[in-house]
């Protein structure tokens, strides 16, 4: 069903209308031929429409008011008339079908190009808006250009073509009474100009109101254990029924204002009918004016007022979708994440005479190396090792709030680096550096010696395995679920995988084992199920370097137990970066880096820091000095 | 659904019951205009009375002047009787839901909740604003012009008795098509959804996997499928305005030939002719508008049956109805063979079975074990958010049953698993615990929860406003204020369920001391997970699979307790030899 509508008269303004329209007028097609049939087509439904009007005339003067009895003749020219109507609703109904087709095709694109662009865009714009703000563009804005693009731009193009036709056709007639037509006219036109604007206004307030509303029945319903436990009722009621009532209020202006608009125009059309009847009929007395002439006049005069109300209905619709629509192209027009990468992953093999590159696809060797660009257009290959260095690097998400000051740091392939402290120190940031999910303010992060900035960014990543703590899964099977980590991956190749992610044991266990559908991020699976699983994600993918958030305390001690055995599984042989919540994960750390407030507070290996007794000896055994 | 618009309608009774009256008057108005016009053409023309005209063209002046007074006083009465109904149910709906129990939230969840509240509650106003006219106007135009086209001619009028059945069973004919592809559409649109909100939810994991082309075919082939569902209902509903176009002309074209004939023999008149196939046009219009404003109302039919959902649950939770005698607060806990399972769940497993646990006042306990093993649910017993499903909860030798809910819950504090901060400043935040609180308390309260500092810190201390209910902080934080609130109120009980989980060790040390050098006489229960958080507590609770598995201080359940051994043998794995 089509989602609801702002009512007349309220709408955000659009910035750059031309711009805008143009750009929407590309999606809709680039192709004028089905353009021009459907204006040929309008062109015919409104000339049809005025015609079969005028049509009464001369049935009215030659066969029923005449005073002949030529009832054949009457048929022949009724038979014209149904001839005539049939052809304009054949010419609408060709004109709106392809208008449907061209409509939802254009929102295809608008919604292909809107979410491709959506997927390129920098973590920081994610961070930036709440995903209720960019689902409402593709719910909200992409519906409203959709039904724009299907209706309003048809039926406002249909209403000027008929005001337009109407309008001469009366002058034709007769243009004494058209001044008649034409004084109530202009009345109209003023009343749209107040009476809209006054809703605008109302309903801008209105808005507001319903915001304060909505946000707090939002608070207040999923804050209500809260409530209850503060037993904060009568207080919550109260605010409420404030806001309640400003809301009745505001809507009820706004609507008195927006419901007005169609009784008033409506009935200034009649004022306009009742003049012109009187008129007419006076200047049929008068002047003969012939009575069909007066008929016809009369029914254009009734429709005239329909086009002005279309189009004042339609502006809003065609606005608030303009609007939407400036919206949809500034996600579009948002710079995507930035790659000057060149430097690309290559599998290679070794061979006596140096390394090899693979084919594409031949994955004999597990061996990967970096294909360095040079100046002369050849190219070199750096063995990929997992060697990774911080040097002397600063970074913030937003300007001037420095996250983390002055980090350096390296690992050599094969070594497990955990990051310890607190919540905030930075620890997390740390990891999304280094795949660059942000870019980092100053300093340099190296990857076997290549800057993280030369290379692409996707086989940057390719070559970072990454379990986060906040696990999440995709619609799909079980199965699929574990191949994202490798699209091509075997039905074999998976369940190795989940076997040394100590997950198989479990799928095994599931309703239908490795086809079980995970629904709605995994709500059908416990939490330790879900990270079993994106731990099996992460090992089919196999890469060398593995960036792990461990998992802390909402996770019970008996399934915790199963993560460890794959998770440490997983760290087997390769570089490891580990947020790192168990002893025994930072015991066996190579180097463990404690942080503090963005800053490295001491590293070293457990020992080391044991005896230093510093930051480190009071986190995890300050609980042995409080007595 | 119309028994609840009445009822709803207090207040505003005057405006529903006069609106309409206002909307019919503006529809006569307009349904007499075109007779008088057929009496200038038949009466005043063939004569030349230019007077009769003059007379005639006042007349209708004056009604389209009256009929647009009724049309505005119509608007006006209908909107004030639509918004005030809105106003109406929406604060019946959240009054109601203040009485609901915990079980009841479960049952209906939070996101449905709001839902009903916003969405169904608009849906309804809107279908009344708009429905009001559409369904005055409708049924009064088509009556009035039935009778004066049967009075004009009845002969004539019989061409409707064809016209009418053929539009609604086309009208049925494409609604009914529409309706079922327009359901095809709507699964689509769920599906294009499902894909959107899952790449927002895990970009991180598309971006970490170089997923996104692959996503994008993903997504494209929900997009696919959703125009092609569009396409198809779209083809069909376009065709409904021509067809009615169609039947419109068709009727229109056989009433002026068979009219015309009449005319001819003078058995009709011209004006009346003419007015006749105005009358026909919208004696079919308002069988469509009819017809579109029923489809309009079946989906309000949806919003109020779940509105009325709501509004018709009963209460998990009531008041006594003769509360007892009640003691002086000093915070003893009892639970007496004590069995709980929650009604939404679909097992019917007890999550608590035969508890029987005694807490002295004052004293300092921990409940640690594994998720699922009723920790959560066990205290949520002791200010009465869920009922006990068998044995009783006592709070200072007095069932809570025989509490006044807002007394007993008065004297508990309870920190909640999932902390809610609401969007207002920090000080409005924790007056929540005691509303009349000085500014000494407050910088107390907040001193013990260790959140003095960091309030401090920030620009404007304890005016800080938190937005979206603090996601200007950090979740540490957010605990730090939920624990101040609820130390605020000086509760005999205070309960901690696992609020302290993001909070360091040793910060969680400092508010554990500031527990016993300022709330010596509070009962303190907490719920935690390390052993770090539990091991000075007076006594330890062990719960495992919906029983209490052991019970001691740290040193005891050390010495003799196999959970306690292996859950501390797992945090403490890899520390001091």
């Amino acid at each position: 069903m089509p989602p609801q509508r702002a009512p007349r008269g309220g709408y955000q303004k659009p910035k750059h209308i031309r711009k805008t329209l143009r750009r929407l007028m590309g999606y809709l097609t680039r192709n004028p031929l089905p353009l021009i049939l459907v204006l040929v087509c309008l062109l015919i439904s409104v000339g049809t429409n005025l015609e079969g009007t005028y049509m009464l005339r001369d049935i009215i003067n030659n066969f029923v008011w005449s005073g002949c009895t030529d009832v054949a003749g009457l048929g022949r020219s009724i038979l014209r008339l149904v001839g005539v109507y049939l052809i304009g609703a054949l010419a609408a109904y060709l004109q709106a079908a392809v208008m449907v087709r061209l409509a939802q095709r254009g929102a295809n694109r608008l919604r292909r190009d809107l979410f491709d662009a959506l997927q390129d865009l920098p973590l920081s714009y994610f961070d930036q808006h709440t995903h209720g703000e960019l689902m409402s563009r593709f719910t909200n804005d992409a519906d409203n250009v959709q039904m724009a693009l299907e209706q309003s731009v048809v039926s406002m193009l249909s209403s000027a073509l008929m005001f337009v036709g109407l309008v001469a056709q009366m002058l034709r007639l007769n243009w004494r009474l058209f001044s008649v037509t034409l004084l109530v006219l202009i009345l109209t036109a003023a009343m749209f100009k107040l009476i809209g604007g006054k809703s605008r206004r109302s309903y801008q307030e209105q808005q507001a109101a319903l915001g304060a509303l909505n946000g707090n029945i939002q608070e207040m319903i999923e804050g209500l254990r809260v409530v209850k436990a503060f037993t904060h009722e009568d207080q919550a009621t109260a605010d409420f029924a404030a806001l309640n009532e400003t809301y009745r209020e505001a809507a009820r202006r706004a609507g008195f204002y927006s419901g007005i608009i169609g009784p008033v125009s409506h009935n200034l059309m009649n004022v306009s009918y009742a003049l012109t009847a009187c008129l007419g009929g006076v200047l049929s007395v008068l002047q003969g004016f012939d009575l069909g002439g007066l008929v016809v006049y009369l029914n254009y005069s009734r429709q005239v007022g329909q086009p002005l109300n279309q189009v004042s209905q339609q502006m809003t619709a065609v606005l608030s979708a303009l609007a939407g629509a400036e919206r949809i192209f500034a996600v579009m027009d948002t710079p995507p994440e930035a790659d000057a990468g060149k430097v690309t992953l290559a599998a290679v093999r070794q061979t006596p005479t140096g390394l090899v590159e693979l084919e594409q696809g031949d994955r004999s060797s597990r061996q990967w190396a970096w294909k360095v660009p040079g100046a002369d257009g050849a190219s070199r290959l750096v063995p990929l090792r997992g060697d990774v260095r911080f040097e002397n690097v600063d970074f913030a998400y937003v300007p001037g709030k420095r996250i983390l000051k002055g980090i350096s740091l390296y690992a050599t392939p094969g070594q497990k680096i955990a990051f310890v402290g607190s919540t905030g120190a930075g620890k997390t940031t740390i990891t999304n550096l280094i795949n660059r999910f942000y870019e980092i303010e100053s300093g340099r992060i190296t990857y076997d010696g290549i800057d993280v900035r030369d290379i692409a960014k996707d086989d940057l990543r390719t070559s970072l395995g990454m379990v986060l703590q906040d696990t999440h899964l995709f619609t799909g099977t079980v199965m699929d679920n574990i191949r994202y980590g490798r699209l091509d991956a075997t039905d074999e190749e998976c369940i190795q995988a989940a076997k040394t992610a100590n997950a198989h044991s479990f799928i095994r266990r599931l309703p239908q084992g490795y086809q079980t559908m995970v629904t709605g991020d995994g709500a059908n699976l416990s939490q330790g199920q879900r990270q079993l699983l994106a731990i099996a994600r992460c090992a089919v993918a196999d890469p060398p370097v593995m960036i792990l958030d461990e998992a802390t305390s909402s996770i019970d001690t008996r399934t915790e137990k199963h993560i460890e055995a794959g998770m440490d599984a997983l760290m087997e042989g390769r570089t490891v970066f580990v947020i790192a919540h168990r002893l025994s994960t930072v015991r066996n750390s190579n180097c463990i880096v404690v942080l503090e407030h963005g800053q490295i507070e001491e590293k070293g290996d457990h020992d080391a820091l044991l005896a230093n007794k510093g930051r480190y000896y009071h986190l995890y055994t300050g609980q042995f000095q409080l007595d | 659904m119309l028994n609840m618009i009445r009822q709803h309608l207090k207040g505003y009774g005057r405006q529903a019951a006069t609106g309409p009256v206002f909307m019919a008057l503006e529809v006569v108005c307009e349904m007499i205009m075109p007779l008088l016009m057929a009496a200038i053409v038949d009466n005043a023309i063939p004569r030349g009375d230019t007077t009769y005209i003059f007379l005639m063209g006042a007349a209708m002046t004056a009604l389209a002047l009256l009929s647009m007074f009724c049309g505005i006083m119509g608007a006006k009465l209908g909107i004030g009787a639509s918004q005030g109904f809105g106003a109406n149910l929406r604060l019946a709906l959240f009054e109601k839901i203040q009485t609901f129990s915990f079980a009841d939230i479960d049952k209906f969840s939070s996101a449905s909740l709001i839902t009903r509240t916003t969405n169904d509650v608009n849906n309804m106003t809107m279908m009344l604003t708009m429905g009001l006219r559409i369904m005055v106007r409708a049924p009064v135009m088509l009556l009035v012009a039935l009778v004066i086209a049967v009075a004009l001619n009845s002969t004539l009028a019989l061409v409707l008795v064809v016209i009418i059945p053929l539009m609604v069973v086309i009208i049925a004919g494409i609604m009914k098509v529409g309706i079922r592809l327009f359901g095809q559409v709507q699964k689509r649109v769920d599906a294009v959804n499902e894909v959107l909100q899952e790449n927002l939810v895990a970009i991180r994991v598309v971006k970490a996997f170089v997923r996104q082309d692959f996503e994008k075919k993903k997504f494209q082939r929900s997009n696919d499928e959703l125009t092609d569902a569009f396409l198809k209902v779209g083809v069909r509903i376009v065709s409904l305005m021509p067809i009615m176009t169609v039947c419109m002309n068709a009727a229109t074209a056989a009433v002026l030939f068979f009219g015309g004939r009449m005319v001819m023999g003078g058995r009709f008149d011209l004006g009346s002719l003419q007015a006749f196939i105005g009358y026909i046009a919208q004696i079919l219009m308002s069988v469509m508008m009819v017809s579109m404003s029923l489809l309009q109302l079946s989906r309000a039919q949806a919003s109020a049956r779940r509105i009325q959902e709501v509004l018709d649950a009963q209460p998990d939770i009531q008041d006594p109805a003769a509360p007892a005698a009640l003691p002086a607060a000093r915070g003893e806990v009892e639970f007496r063979d004590v069995s709980f399972k929650y009604s939404a769940s679909h097992t019917g497993d007890d999550v608590l079975s035969h508890i029987d646990l005694h807490i002295p006042a004052g004293q300092f306990t921990a409940i640690i074990g594994g998720t699922g093993v009723g920790k959560s649910s066990l205290v949520n017993l002791i200010p009465r958010f869920y009922d006990a499903t068998g044995g009783a909860v006592l709070l200072d030798g007095v069932d809570v049953r025989d509490y006044p809910t807002r007394e007993l819950r008065e004297r508990i504090g309870m920190v909640l698993q999932n902390n809610v901060l609401f969007s207002a400043t920090i000080r409005e935040n924790l007056l929540w615990g005691k509303a009349d609180a000085t500014e000494e308390e407050l910088v107390q309260a907040a001193k013990d929860a260790q959140a003095y500092s960091f309030i401090m810190s920030l620009p404007q201390g304890f005016d800080t406003p938190l937005d979206q209910g603090g996601v200007n902080l950090s979740g540490g934080q957010k605990q730090r204020l939920c624990i101040a609130r609820a130390m605020l109120k000086k509760p005999a009980v205070l309960i901690l369920d696992d609020s302290t989980s993001a909070v360091d060790s040793a910060t969680e040390a400092a508010i554990r001391e500031s527990f016993y050098k300022n709330l010596k006489d509070t009962t303190v229960i907490i719920i935690a997970q390390r052993i770090s958080s539990v091991r000075y507590a007076d006594e330890i609770i062990i719960l495992e699979d919906d029983h209490i598995a052991g019970r001691g201080t740290h040193e005891e359940l050390l010495a003799g307790n196999a959970i306690y051994q292996e859950i501390y043998q797992s945090q403490q794995e890899g520390v001091g030899e």
